[in-house]
């Protein structure tokens, strides 16, 4: 048993040791995977907001009706403005040379947006906009500073203005100007479009993870008797 | 069965297989006292197995094509079936091929299995080590991410460092352009998927062989062959198989379930297997802030960027880096102590070895940050202990103080 633990000490030791950094200053997303309204309330705000200027182009639109329980029927009337087959991926119409005119940049795929940069960092994005004349939308981002992006979400959420922000702390904001969500309201819509850009980072990720404890329990039980075939076989070794 | 019996004798007639299967498996006789260190070596053989077949899977849908290649391996985590899983069993793979290996290595430096007369096989597994580095290093750009361009570019403008205008002909020659590019995706692809891997079986074969040769040692470092009962079996001895078949199927098992937790619940390895910025596709035109190689090469990467840099060359830091590396080989002829084991070796080279480990985790660490003043002396420090200790062992066993070796293994 003790070789066991030392076995697994220096199988993680690399990794912990040096997983110790991480960003700091982000709000915590707190999304979760297998709430499914979530999810669907999500994609619905990603397919109105998002999915115009950003393209998800790895993701296939029937392969999200069916991990977030719905029909390709629903998928097609509710969540499909794009095109109109249902076994297409995520693209946008937007040429690439318009879209580095309007916003000086391409706005990114965001396929895997949500691995490259984390939820908590997507999740705090979303809330750190702020007003700022001098920018060409008039808004400013707090994480992410001078970003190409304008605020889309502002009919929801409203006009906020910066009031602090402090090296090695969360800034603060103050809202000036109400939207048709409430401030907690708008919050829990963000962390919902922050999990399903998480589900469409990885769409297999709970299966995955469902399909490891099983796998797991099946070693153990080998390991079982994988154990008694060496005991054994070693009684006649002295 | 009196067909297979048959079967089997007209097979022996014409090709070793029964003489083969004595002589490695049922007949070879092995120490009766390994322990825990022991399980890597045939480990390592395992997750070769596994590279192998995963790798040739995911070949199936790769397309190694600058335009292609990142969202091929998207294609392959959601629209092949499985695809996912043959993906994460690959990239865990490679991490878990050096945890195996660096253990296994660390199990040859402990009980001084590269002594004579094993130095050869300490040679092969140092050639091994090699063309497992090359291969990591070549399969880490085919995902064509941001982290799998840059960090190629800046390996391979090590070469450009070579002074007297060898350098930029050098590095064009590798990269096939003058940035790491389509041709360079190409060429990598192909010694990924053939040149190595084919070199590598070759020198695992010869490493497994001139093992047998010599025979294996032992945590007392006692060579069993000295003593023999009256067939001529060593008496410390036990045939591999059954013994260590069973044996190492138990270490195979505790493996896999090690595998499977970070395959199934951390694939990414927190950032260490699969690094956050390879999820952005190569952008030729922008450098990510931070540039950090795989877990697994940032001790060596923490060497080169210790070495201070001479008359604006990076040189000498390539030179030292290499040089890290390659010091390994010489390891069985520095270290000049006839004592093999770490049990009767004194306490000088067990404080001497267990600095060398924390050097090696420090130093890892170190190559992951970006570097600061204090860093980048630790590195230093660090980088000078690197060598001090394999110049320690030449010196060291002058005044050592060893214990008796017995004649027998210990239980």
């Amino acid at each position: 048993m003790k070789k066991i633990i030392i076995a697994c000490l220096f199988f993680v030791l690399p990794v912990s040791v040096m997983a110790a950094g991480g960003s700091a200053n982000l709000m915590h997303a707190n999304n979760d995977l297998h709430d499914k309204a979530s999810l669907q309330n999500g994609a619905k705000l990603f397919v109105n907001y998002c999915l115009s200027c950003h393209s998800a182009k790895y993701m296939r639109f029937n392969r999200m009706g069916r991990d977030l329980g719905m029909t390709d029927e629903q998928v097609k009337d509710n969540l499909m403005f794009t095109t109109d087959k249902v076994v297409n991926t995520m693209d946008i119409a937007m040429k690439p040379e318009d879209a580095a005119r309007w916003f000086g940049t391409l706005p990114p795929d965001l396929s895997v947006i949500a691995r490259s940069r984390g939820t908590n960092w997507l999740y705090t994005y979303f809330m750190s906009f702020y007003e700022d004349k001098s920018r060409p939308f008039g808004v400013n981002n707090a994480l992410f500073k001078d970003v190409g992006m304008p605020h889309v979400f502002m009919g929801l959420q409203g006009k906020q203005v910066l009031v602090e922000a402090k090296e090695g702390e969360l800034p603060t904001f103050k809202l000036i100007e109400a939207g048709t969500m409430g401030e907690e309201e708008f919050a829990n819509a963000m962390r919902d479009l922050v999990n399903f850009l998480e589900y469409l980072g990885e769409p297999i990720k709970t299966t995955r993870q469902a399909m490891g404890y099983k796998v797991i329990l099946f070693l153990l039980i080998l390991f079982v008797f994988a154990y008694m075939l060496k005991k054994e076989y070693w009684k006649d070794v002295h | 069965m009196n067909m297979l019996v048959n079967l089997l004798g007209w097979v022996d007639d014409r090709f070793p297989l029964t003489k083969m299967w004595k002589e490695h498996l049922s007949e070879y006789y092995a120490p009766k006292n390994f322990n825990f260190w022991y399980f890597f070596g045939s480990l390592a053989l395992l997750v070769l197995v596994i590279q192998i077949v995963s790798g040739i899977w995911l070949t199936m849908s790769y397309k190694p094509d600058a335009e292609m290649a990142f969202g091929s391996v998207e294609y392959i985590m959601r629209d092949v079936d499985m695809g996912w899983l043959i993906r994460y069993i690959h990239s865990t793979g490679a991490s878990a091929f050096f945890v195996v290996v660096y253990l296994h290595m660390f199990r040859g430096m402990m009980y001084g299995s590269y002594k004579k007369p094993r130095e050869l096989i300490w040679v092969f597994g140092m050639l091994i080590y090699l063309c497992l580095m090359a291969e990591a290093f070549l399969g880490y750009l085919l995902p064509w991410g941001q982290m799998s361009y840059w960090g190629a570019q800046v390996i391979v403008n090590l070469f450009a460092a070579v002074p007297f205008g060898i350098g930029e002909p050098l590095s064009e020659w590798i990269r096939g352009d003058y940035v790491i590019s389509d041709v360079t995706l190409n060429r990598f692809f192909a010694f990924h998927v053939i040149a190595v891997p084919f070199a590598l079986a070759g020198l695992v074969v010869a490493h497994i062989l001139a093992l047998h040769e010599v025979g294996s040692n032992n945590p007392d470092g006692v060579e069993i062959k000295k003593n023999k009962d009256a067939n001529g079996k060593p008496l410390d001895g036990i045939p591999f198989h059954p013994y260590y078949t069973v044996k190492d199927i138990v270490g195979v098992v505790v493996f896999l379930i090690i595998f499977s937790l970070i395959l199934f619940f951390a694939p990414e390895g927190f950032g260490y297997f699969i690094e956050a910025p390879n999820f952005e596709p190569a952008n030729p035109l922008k450098t990510p802030e931070h540039i950090a190689p795989v877990w697994y090469f940032t001790p060596f990467y923490a060497i080169l960027r210790a070495v201070p840099s001479v008359a604006g060359s990076a040189f000498p830091g390539v030179v030292v880096m290499f040089a890290s590396v390659l010091i390994l080989f010489l390891l069985p002829w520095m270290d000049r102590s006839p004592v093999k084991s770490i049990r009767y070796r004194g306490l000088c080279f067990k404080v001497l070895l267990f600095l060398f480990v924390i050097d090696f985790f420090v130093l890892g660490f170190l190559g992951t940050k970006p570097t600061t003043d204090l860093y980048k002396l630790m590195a230093q420090i660090g980088t000078i202990y690197y060598f001090v200790y394999f110049f320690a062992l030449m010196i060291i066993p002058r005044f050592e103080k060893t214990k008796p070796v017995p004649e027998r293994v210990t239980g």
